[in-house]
Order: C-alpha cells, then sequence, then structure tokens
C-alpha cells in the first residue's frame, strides 16, 4: 500500500460565526497511527472532520497527496481516505453483511454493482475484523463491541490507504473499547494503512498511538511520540487537571495517574 | 457467452457476473415483484371485465387491443381501462415516491402525505373550485402547482448549512397543518354546492377519470420511474446518514435534492390525476418492505404494492359496497389493518418489523 501524504495548513474551521480552529498547521505522518486528544470542545473532532471533508475550511486547506481535498471528486477521494463518523446508525434490519458491501459503493458504478474484487473484500474486512459469523445478523441485535466492529468492517471493505475514526471506543465498556483498539492496531500493523482517531483515553492514546496530537482551545499544544507529548505538564495544560505520569507497568508507555481535589493521601506541593 | 456464476450468500443474495455486468439478486425480492405485478394485472384484467354491463374476460383483452364490437370497445376503452390504468399509475406513483421520502430522510412517517405536498394540492384545488378559478385552470393544473409550490416551501424553510431528513419532516409537518386549516377555511366560507365538489375532490376518486388525466401521468412517469429506480443505488449510501454517505463518496446534497425533485414530481402528477388518495404513499413502501423482508422500502416493490393497493381498493369501492364509494374511502379502512398486521406478526417474530 502506498504512503499517502495528509497534511493541512493555516487551516480556519468554524461552524457560522464561531471559530473553533484558527491557522491550525498539522501533518499526518503516513503509515503510523495518530491519536488527537484533548479536552471537551477543544476542536478535535472539528479537526478531523475537516480532514476527512465533512467540514470545509474557511481558510487554508487540506490536501491528499499535494491537492486540496476540496478539488478531488468525492468518490475518488472516496476510495482513498475513509471516514467512521461518532456514532453511526444503521437502519433497523440491516445485517451486517449489508452493511459491510455498502462500504464498496466508492468502487461500484451502475453496470459494475458487485465485482469479484467487491466480494472478496467484503469477505476479508469481515475475517479481519473476526465477524464473519455474525454476517447475516442484523446491526441493531448486536452488542456494542460487535456493532462497532461492523462499522469497522464497513470502513475497512472500503479499502483506502488512510482512515479517519472519530471516538471509536465511545459507549464501549473497558473489554470491548481495548478490543477495537487491538484490531485498529491490526489494521495498521498488518495492511499499512495511515490510522487518525479521535481519543477521549489518554492512556490507550499512549498504548496504541504513534504520533499523539494533543488539542487545546482550537491549537495544538504538543504534538510526537506519546512519551514526549504526554508529560504532567502538558495535560496540566491541555485539560486543566493535575497529574503524575509514571510508567505503564504493561506497555511501557505514559500512564496518567489524574489528582482531582479528594482522595489524593499523598500531599502534593502547590 | 460469457460465464455465469451465481453463488449463494448468507445475506439471502445471489451475485451475477457478465463480465463487464455484476450485480446481486435477491430473490425473495424478485419473487414478491412478480407477485405484485401478476396480482395487479388481474386485479385491472377483472376491473375491465366486469360491472353492469358485463364482458367476458377475453372479450375484454381484446377490446384493449382494439378488437371487438363498437359497444364493447367504447365501454372497455373509454370508460373502464382509462380509470383502472389512472388507478394503477397513481397508485405505482405513490407508493414509489414514498418509498423515495422514507429512504431520503430514514423515516417511515415521511411520506408526501404526512410532509404537506399532497395538502398543498388540496388547497390549491379548494381555493380553486371557491374561488371559481377553475374555468380558467384546470383541476390537474392546480393540483400540480399546489404541490410545487408547497415542496418548494418545505424545501427552502428546512435549508440550514444543507437539508437534513428530521428538519424536512417537521418543516413539511407544520406547513401540513397550515395548509389543511386553510383548506378547511375555503370549505367553509365555500357555497354549499362549491364544499361538496371540494370534499369529492379531497377523498381522492378515480370515478370518471378518462384519457385526458392518465397521458400527463404516464407521460411523467415514463421519465420519473427509471430515474427514481437509478437513484435507487444512490440512497443505499444516504440510509447510513449523511456523514457516512459523504465519507463513502456520495455526493449528499446533490442527491438529496433530486431525490426530492422526483419523489414531488411523482406524487404532484398522481395527486393532480386521482386526487390525495389516502394512506397510499405511507403505507404502500412499508407494506412492501416487509413482503420483500428488507431493511428499507424497495422502490419497485413499493410502486407495484402501491399500484395493487390502489387498483384493489378501487375495485372493492365500485363493486363492494350498495352505492359507489370514492377509492381514499377504501384505502384507509383496507390498508391500515393490512399495515398493522404486518407490524405486529413482525413484532411477535422478534424482528422489530
Amino acid at each position: 500500500m502506498m504512503t499517502p501524504e495528509l497534511q493541512a495548513g493555516g487551516l480556519q474551521l468554524a461552524y457560522d460565526q464561531r471559530v473553533v480552529v484558527d491557522d491550525l498547521d498539522v501533518k499526518v505522518p503516513p503509515g503510523r497511527i495518530t491519536a488527537i486528544v484533548g479536552a471537551n470542545a477543544c476542536g478535535k473532532s472539528t479537526l478531523l472532520r475537516a480532514l476527512a471533508r465533512l467540514l470545509a475550511p474557511r481558510r487554508g486547506a487540506v490536501e491528499l497527496d499535494g491537492r486540496a481535498l476540496h478539488s478531488i471528486p468525492t468518490r475518488e477521494l472516496a476510495r482513498r481516505l475513509g471516514i467512521l463518523p461518532q456514532g453511526p446508525t444503521a437502519p433497523e434490519g440491516l445485517t451486517v453483511l449489508d452493511l459491510v458491501t455498502r462500504g464498496r459503493s466508492p468502487h461500484q458504478t451502475w453496470w459494475r454493482q458487485w465485482s469479484q474484487a467487491d466480494e472478496s473484500a467484503v469477505h476479508g474486512a469481515l475475517a479481519a475484523t473476526g465477524i464473519t459469523d455474525l454476517a447475516g445478523r442484523a446491526v441493531d441485535e448486536l452488542s456494542g463491541g460487535q456493532r462497532q466492529r461492523a462499522w469497522i468492517a464497513m470502513a475497512v471493505a472500503q479499502g483506502t490507504p488512510v482512515l479517519l475514526l472519530d471516538e471509536p471506543t465511545t459507549y464501549l465498556d473497558l473489554a470491548h473499547q481495548i478490543d477495537v483498539l487491538d484490531l485498529i492496531h491490526d489494521l495498521n500493523r498488518n495492511e499499512g494503512r495511515t490510522i487518525v482517531m479521535v481519543l477521549h483515553d489518554l492512556n490507550q492514546a499512549c498504548r496504541y498511538a504513534d504520533h499523539v496530537i494533543a488539542m487545546k482551545g482550537g491549537r495544538i499544544v504538543a504534538e510526537g511520540d506519546p512519551a514526549d507529548v504526554i508529560t504532567a505538564e502538558n495535560v496540566a495544560e491541555v485539560f486543566d487537571l493535575r497529574c503524575q505520569v509514571t510508567t505503564d507497568p504493561v506497555s511501557g508507555t505514559p500512564l496518567v495517574i489524574p489528582m482531582g481535589r479528594h482522595h489524593t493521601s499523598q500531599r502534593q506541593p502547590r | 457467452m460469457a460465464a455465469k456464476t451465481l453463488t449463494p450468500k448468507p445475506g439471502a443474495h445471489f451475485r451475477i457476473a457478465l463480465p463487464p455486468l455484476s450485480g446481486r439478486l435477491r430473490p425473495r425480492l424478485i419473487t414478491v415483484c412478480a407477485a405484485l405485478a401478476a396480482a395487479t394485472f388481474l386485479v385491472v384484467a377483472w376491473a375491465v371485465s366486469m360491472g353492469d354491463f358485463p364482458i367476458t374476460f377475453t372479450e375484454a383483452l381484446r377490446a384493449v387491443v382494439g378488437v371487438g364490437d363498437p359497444g364493447t370497445l367504447l365501454i372497455v376503452q373509454e370508460l373502464r381501462l382509462p380509470r383502472a390504468v389512472v388507478g394503477l399509475l397513481v397508485g405505482f406513483a405513490f407508493g414509489l415516491s414514498g418509498a423515495i421520502f422514507q429512504t431520503m430522510t430514514r423515516n417511515a412517517l415521511a411520506s408526501p402525505d404526512m410532509i404537506g405536498f399532497t395538502q398543498g394540492a388540496g388547497t390549491a384545488v379548494v381555493a380553486g373550485i371557491v374561488f371559481g378559478w377553475t374555468s380558467t385552470l384546470s383541476t390537474q393544473a392546480l393540483g400540480l402547482l399546489g404541490t410545487f409550490v408547497m415542496a418548494a416551501l418545505v424545501y427552502v424553510l428546512a435549508w440550514r448549512r444543507g437539508t437534513t431528513g428530521y428538519r424536512i419532516i417537521l418543516v413539511g409537518i407544520g406547513l401540513q397543518w397550515m395548509a389543511t386549516s386553510a383548506t378547511d377555511y375555503l370549505v367553509a366560507r365555500g357555497m354549499q354546492f362549491q364544499a361538496h365538489a371540494a370534499l369529492g375532490w379531497l377523498t381522492g376518486n378515480l370515478n370518471g377519470r378518462d384519457w385526458s388525466q392518465a397521458l400527463p401521468l404516464a407521460l411523467t412517469m415514463a421519465v420519473l420511474v427509471p430515474a427514481a429506480l437509478a437513484l435507487g443505488r444512490l440512497t443505499r449510501t444516504l440510509q447510513l446518514g449523511d456523514d457516512v454517505a459523504v465519507g463513502l463518496g456520495t455526493r449528499v446534497q446533490v442527491v438529496r435534492l433530486a431525490l426530492l425533485v422526483t419523489g414531488v414530481g411523482l406524487v404532484a402528477f398522481g395527486t393532480a390525476a386521482g386526487g390525495p388518495i389516502a394512506f397510499v404513499a405511507l403505507a404502500a413502501p412499508q407494506i412492501a418492505q416487509r413482503l420483500a423482508g428488507t431493511a428499507w422500502p424497495p422502490p419497485l416493490a413499493a410502486g407495484l404494492t402501491g399500484a395493487l393497493f390502489v387498483t384493489g381498493s378501487d375495485l372493492a369501492a365500485a363493486r363492494l359496497f350498495p352505492m359507489e364509494l370514492p377509492v381514499g374511502i377504501v384505502t384507509g379502512v383496507l390498508g391500515a389493518p393490512i399495515l398493522l398486521w404486518l407490524l405486529i406478526r413482525a413484532n411477535r417474530a422478534g424482528s422489530g418489523g
């Protein structure tokens, strides 16, 4: 798989009159997993939407391989860049197979509605996400974790070198969160896809991402290797939260221990 | 001769490949469509052959193609056939239009008779009757005008950085009540004979339809039905929500506008020809969806269900009761129990309907 260059320069993003992101430059490392973290309303989902051309920038541009996103026909773009929005909903009764099949839409035409390539991509996506046995089940009858796997399978079947995921672990219990993140890791390592995801959990971001972008108030506060970005100082700035950062005993990546106003047995210097 | 491969799939469909052509076949959907088409044909044939002046089935079919004695030809070609054809076309147009709107908005309540389009036609026609415009403008033209004005209002008022299905429904319901109130006011202030004529049209009536109603509808549908069926492929991504659809390369606003224009055209010309026949656009797609076992209203099956629904109801309205009833009364009475039965059965089966 080729290594796509996704980047943005001088980006201003706004909803009506409210500017959310201003003069932002970002470059997504190709072939790696990038996590965007930050407090609520810091503009991280807005940035992801702009990278996926779901939101048109007011100023600046997002570029894929040197071409502005808005100058690439949307179907062509859909063969190179996939986006899984937050909390998508399927029509009642839609089967997993039907859902995953729709991921092939950008590859289909009026006369070629179901090619051999479509069929192998769908079977491959079902196998890669471990839901081949669920193919005939209705999406709305699945558990939260299975349902998220089905949606990721749809995005996998789309077969894009770049995959953007908006909070893929939201509404999942801890076991399913880890399960989905492991799956994303496999997609990156086995198929070389460039992945950008918005994550809430800093510790998971540290474990699973190669590159972390920390945002606050529509700006990038720090970016780079998780070990360099996730420090007590940066967390204090980005989240207005005192914390201690130690080493994750399982993965060796940074582990953030938050400190609130209560339940802190050790006295901290003020 | 290209090789044909059929692979059975867990989702109850077959892959068909005749390179460079390829597609998927759903046996159950095809069976349902064939059965609906056959049933509609039988109902139309029955409607053409039965009546105060009985004609045999064969005689009727021969008269359709222009063979027979002058009396039979007159009755079949000028009286019974146009009525049956208008019923068939109006039903198909309403069913297909309902499927388009329900798919576009991802909501079963979003049929054109729930979001004000048919009520707009009603207000325009009743205003024409009460103010005496019908001498210059035909009822058909007024019905068309009313639907188009209403659809444009819904679209413009629902626009806010693009449209969403939800806003179209809410704005449509608001405008629907305004149109209904305006119609009620016009009926109340009209003369008694005007009010009677207005109510007759508002019920939806196929009595006395001739080719002048059938022809404009047939010509419009010759364009809009293929367009609607072609757009059906693009709605497969739209059903997953706007963001997912954009991500899959669908130009959401363009497709939604094309769907809106097609759906409005179908319901406008259908209403102009047959009046606002109740419940068809809402129920036919939902009945078709349950018959075909799909998760969305299948467009072709919805049109065929609508056609069978209206022709069957008109036959019942004309023959089952001591006095002839307008078809719009029967569609509600027949359609609601069928839909309720399908819904209840689906819930018991645990598939959620």
